[in-house]
């Protein structure tokens, strides 16, 4: 049984409107754990492309560049979330409008 | 079948992405986060990446988001207050965000060769073999660099962390 293929360019655009939204989060959102998860959000995004040239191109090279983003987003998540602790420590809130003090 | 499956999980994958980003509550972002990561694991499958689909699911949907509704759970964090939003993000943000879509899907449409479809099964090259004999012999500068990387964000991580000692 043959349905027709899905399009390479069908997974390229998926990724563009996960990466969008993923800006979106980071652009609209206040709160800084979620702002953190739209930045994860864009890494996945970013990670769908990489794999799906890679299926293209035959190469496997793509998969290894996805796996590293995903290695350095968990070490960034570790970092990140730690950061995210000593601010709530420090200020006692979350809302990363509060967090401010290199504004002029 | 190939076609099916792609468009029910593209389809749980976008909405999922709208909800976090829609959501107020911490949590409920990071459950629509897990709805994606797992639904682009199965779109990670059809594309014959076997090892990158399992390392989504455990480094991923496992260790990231337990770590992130572990310090949603720690901080006891709430629903974000709506402070101030900026009349421009109210006005141009929809219309910007459709903008940046499109312009990426001509793009995508205009720039790229034709191209066969996916087919699932037509190419199986991400097998554990294959990205184990790739990682230890083209890409082991890259492997041991970022293993390194791996320690420092734990020290990282340990001492920012860390209850201040008097």
């Amino acid at each position: 049984m043959h349905l027709p293929a899905v399009p390479l360019s069908w997974y390229l655009i998926l990724s563009a409107i996960l990466f969008a939204l993923g800006m979106a989060g980071f652009l609209y959102r206040k709160s800084v754990i979620t702002v953190f998860m739209s930045i994860e959000l864009m890494l996945n995004a970013v990670n769908l492309s990489f794999v799906s040239f890679s299926y293209e191109l035959q190469r496997i090279d793509g998969h290894i560049y996805s796996f590293f983003v995903m290695v350095v987003a968990a070490a960034e998540a570790a970092v990140g979330l730690a950061i995210i602790l000593t601010i709530f420590k420090n200020r006692g809130t979350l809302q990363i409008d509060e967090v401010d003090t290199l504004k002029l | 079948m190939d076609t099916v499956l792609f468009i029910v999980f593209a389809t749980v994958a976008v909405v999922c992405a709208f909800n976090l980003v829609l959501q107020k509550h911490p949590i409920s972002s990071a459950l629509s986060l897990i709805g994606v990561m797992g639904s682009l694991a199965v779109l990670y499958l059809l594309l014959g990446a076997e090892f990158i689909a399992m390392a989504q699911m455990i480094v991923y949907g496992g260790a990231v988001m337990v770590l992130f509704i572990f310090v949603i759970m720690l901080l006891n964090a709430g629903a974000e207050k709506a402070s101030g939003k900026s009349w421009f993000a109210q006005i141009a943000g929809l219309p910007l965000l459709l903008a940046f879509v499109a312009v990426m899907a001509f793009l995508i449409r205009a720039f790229l060769p034709r191209m066969a479809g996916v087919q699932f099964g037509s190419w199986v090259g991400g097998t554990a073999e294959r990205i184990g004999q790739m990682l230890f012999t083209e890409y082991l500068l890259p492997f041991e660099v970022i293993s390194i990387l791996i320690l420092v964000a734990i020290l990282g991580a340990v001492i920012l962390a860390r209850r201040e000692i008097e």
